[in-house]
């Protein structure tokens, strides 16, 4: 999976576009992965029961792909566990104060042409970029 | 079947989906998401085929259901209402861009790599939603005490 892969990236892209026209046409919900999941907690009834099932199809998708293709999740221990937890707490503090994050900016939100998720992408791209470009001493 | 359970297969339809698609298109190996972010080393541009694919189908089913009164399945559409960049985005953004970078997790993939089991996703997956219950909590408090 390491490398430039044009064709597979391509065709997971489309699955994606799939996936976020089916959540829209049919259910007109925005697929933005923080979203669903921070504002689980505190919702009920109908409202909680999409986003779990959602959420479990996610989890579902994972497990097969383990027992499929493992080499998907890359190798086991490419980045600290301290480090793993400060970048996901940041993932989780940035997401909720910019209200969304790769699939509810990126990918739904340049889809509709929002100027707030066009700009919210630009910025998490580039501070995404400067952080690699530090930690792997690029500067 | 009623329209809410039709709505909720079509949920778990989408996520089983969303995380076929994650695998294909390399963005489930954080080390490959870096290699993307990772322009001034060995630049790998792949994930923007990834972004490229999902707006391409994307771009025509949302013009598509702007359209429509109502999606297929009845009930309301959920359009985000707000409109203005202000610095509660672009600081968010920045933030959650400076976390994506050091764990080459976003939520999405994060939640699949979890749900294969991967420690380093449980790790990046429970302080994501600390760091979602803190914000929470931390804006409340702001907007009660203004």
């Amino acid at each position: 999976m390491m490398g430039f892969t044009p064709i597979g990236s391509t065709l997971g892209g489309l699955v994606l576009g799939v996936a976020i026209s089916l959540m829209i046409l049919f259910d007109g919900r925005i697929t933005g992965i923080s979203g669903i999941l921070g504002r689980s907690w505190g919702a009920r009834g109908s409202d909680l029961a999409w986003r779990l099932y959602f959420l479990g199809g996610l989890a579902v998708g994972g497990l097969l792909w383990r027992l499929v293709s493992p080499g998907v999740f890359g190798p086991a221990s490419s980045t600290g566990l301290a480090t793993t937890a400060i970048g996901g707490f940041l993932v989780g503090v940035g997401t909720t104060l910019g209200n969304g994050c790769t699939s509810g900016h990126g990918l739904c939100g340049i889809s509709r042409l929002s100027p707030r998720s066009i700009v919210a992408t630009l910025v998490f791209v580039a501070t995404g970029m400067l952080t690699v470009a530090v930690t792997r001493g690029r500067l | 079947m009623s329209n809410e359970n039709k709505k909720n297969a079509v949920a778990a339809l989408c996520g089983l989906l969303f995380a076929l698609g994650l695998g294909l298109g390399g963005m489930t190996n954080p080390l490959k998401v870096q290699a993307f972010l990772d322009v001034l080393g060995k630049w790998d541009p792949s994930l923007m085929f990834v972004m490229g694919g999902g707006i391409a189908v994307g771009f025509w089913t949302f013009r598509a259901a702007k359209r429509r009164a109502h999606p297929f399945l009845g009930g309301d559409f959920g359009w985000p209402n707000a409109t203005r960049i202000d610095a509660r985005l672009v600081v968010g953004a920045a933030i959650f861009g400076v976390g994506w970078g050091l764990t080459g997790y976003c939520p999405g993939p994060a939640l699949v790599a979890l749900g294969a089991g991967r420690i380093g996703a449980a790790v990046a997956v429970s302080s994501m939603v600390l760091g979602m219950l803190a914000t929470r909590a931390g804006t409340r408090r702001r907007s009660r005490a203004a």
